[in-house]
């Protein structure tokens, strides 16, 4: 279920450079499983902004967003108290009641805060989680911190090497020897593709696509499975590897 | 208040409550807005654009963002028409009351009409709206639509096997939309839709390349509203048979407005994507619009600039 609501911003802060976070006051009970998003509208542009949540509560909503186009650049002059229209409960999000020990938690980049909530989850359900978190530059990192102060197993990878492992999150997976029987992945689609080619264990990942409603009306984010066409905005974002057509 | 205003309109003898339906590829087959709001507010629904194949349409990304709008290639996906009758139409008409229109597309003249022979078979479905924008794979994959002896061959088609109303629904890329009008209405047309997208483009310029894979797409949304406007007052100026009324309706103004050009009914496109209340609001605002106005039966006011 999705439902329409207004929320009030209670802080919008940059965490890096260019990656804000802000936090909404309002109605989550439509949020019910971590790697879902809520669609923003934003005063002065026609399509809504589909931004993914990485934590919620019984009275507020926490989201996680760089800046890259018009949208989450109005985004980030935001002031508290302003009020928001948002459509919450969208996207399948992560099946965090999966059968497995030791879940891996894959982000790269701004693909990191929905696996928060999830390795929250999966930390409550008893799993011993491992997070690798991707970025290009030690400037760039995010949430290694909050990660670690859930009691996750936090490894960060950085493509110049500036801070953790030097490259990409295969190559901190394969340097650090972790173990996992599961894995759940957000990130850009170089690094989703690299990671299912690195790795045969299953596991599920989230996709991103230009949407025009957000919640399956207007069929414009289609994609093609082994399952059939899904929509990412309605029967994704996420999807299981097995389904996926490289 | 609503009580002592009549919002009802007559469509080719179909009685619906009100003018407001919305578009064709905007509201699936009702399910996803229905979560949002009864949908039986509606005056009737006009279903996503169906083929005879299953098709998925264009790659992505297929929309874009505009001022006062956006571009879409979405690329006619559907389920296919054998789909659409077996499953979709049912589940429709399971949480949805009211008259259904049928939008059907085709590649060639054959498919159109077997398409709407089928569809014309099925007892849910009211009225029939032929979508002519598609390109014709028989004619170098001109629009059947921006020609008036392809857009009358569709319509003569279509007619031949159907019993139901058939609209057809007119793309506004043309020079002269009367022209095309009138050969689809003495081709025996019930009705003219219009208008579908116009064709529009985006550049990404970080990236030096169009924003939509397919490079172009039908732009749609309130930014069209004047095009579509001017449009419908030109073909129901030129033409006898009924207009439905579409393109970038956001308000009950608007939807008022595009009535006193001729429009008997009103379709609601891009703005079920933005705001998913978009006809519920309408339909709610309309008694107070036509208050505001002096109306009190919103029929008499068709083409009140016609006049």
């Amino acid at each position: 279920m999705y439902k329409k609501g207004t929320y009030r911003i209670v802080e919008n802060r940059p965490l890096t450079p260019n990656v804000y976070r802000m936090t909404i006051e309002g109605d989550t009970q439509w949020i019910t499983r971590p790697g879902q998003f809520v669609n923003i509208e934003i005063e002065g542009l026609y399509l809504r902004r589909p931004i993914s949540v990485c934590d919620y509560s019984q009275s507020d909503i926490t989201l996680i967003y760089k800046v890259v186009g018009r949208g989450t650049e109005a985004m980030s002059r935001m002031q508290a108290g302003q009020t928001l229209d948002v459509l919450t409960g969208l996207g399948n999000g992560f099946n965090a009641d999966i059968e497995c020990h030791r879940p891996l938690l894959v982000g790269g980049g701004v693909g990191v805060p929905p696996l928060y909530r999830l390795a929250k989850d999966l930390i409550a359900r008893g799993r011993k989680v491992s997070v690798v978190l991707g970025f290009n530059t030690a400037a760039e990192v995010f949430y290694a911190d909050e990660f670690r102060a859930l009691g996750a197993d936090v490894y960060v990878s950085t493509a110049d090497g500036s801070l953790g492992v030097k490259g990409f999150v295969t190559d901190a997976i394969r340097d650090k020897g972790i173990d996992f029987d599961y894995f759940y992945a957000c990130g850009p689609l170089p690094m989703l593709r690299a990671l299912c080619q690195a790795c045969a264990t299953p596991g599920e990942l989230s996709f991103e696509e230009r949407m025009g409603c957000g919640f399956g009306a207007c069929m414009g984010c289609s994609c093609k499975t082994l399952t059939g066409n899904k929509r990412i905005c309605k029967e994704g974002p996420v999807m299981k590897r097995e389904e996926i057509i490289w | 208040m609503a009580n002592d205003f009549d919002l009802s309109v007559d469509l080719c003898g179909v009685a619906l409550d009100n003018p407001v339906i919305p578009a064709s590829g905007t509201f699936g087959f009702g399910r996803e807005h229905n979560e949002f709001y009864d949908i039986n507010i509606l005056g009737a629904i006009s279903i996503k654009g169906t083929t005879r194949e299953a098709r998925f349409g264009n790659p992505t990304p297929r929309i874009a963002e505009c001022r006062a709008g956006l571009i879409n290639s979405v690329g006619l996906q559907n389920p296919g028409i054998d789909a659409v009758i077996a499953e979709e139409l049912p589940r429709l008409r399971a949480i949805f009351h009211k008259p259904i229109i049928a939008n059907i597309s085709g590649f060639s003249v054959d498919e159109y009409a077997e398409c709407c022979a089928k569809i014309d078979r099925e007892q849910q479905v009211e009225i029939i709206e032929v979508n002519v924008s598609c390109p014709n794979v028989h004619n170098g994959g001109m629009s059947f639509g921006t020609d008036c002896k392809a857009a009358a061959e569709v319509t003569r088609a279509v007619k031949s096997v159907t019993t139901k109303p058939v609209f057809i629904k007119l793309s506004p890329n043309v020079t002269d939309i009367a022209s095309i009008a009138l050969a689809c209405e003495e081709a025996g047309a019930d009705g003219i839709c219009l208008i579908n997208t116009l064709l529009g483009m985006r550049i990404d310029t970080m990236r030096r390349r169009p924003v939509i894979a397919n490079t172009m797409g039908g732009f749609s949304g309130p930014a069209i509203f004047p095009v579509a406007v001017r449009m419908v007052y030109q073909v129901a100026s030129a033409c006898k048979i009924p207009v439905m009324g579409c393109g970038g309706v956001e308000c009950a103004a608007d939807v008022i407005e595009m009535m006193m050009a001729g429009a008997t009914a009103v379709q609601v496109g891009a703005a079920n994507l933005k705001d998913p209340y978009a006809c519920k609001r309408i339909i709610e605002e309309l008694p107070h619009e036509m208050q505001r106005l002096g109306i009190t039966r919103l029929r008499d006011i068709v083409g009140a600039v016609l006049k």
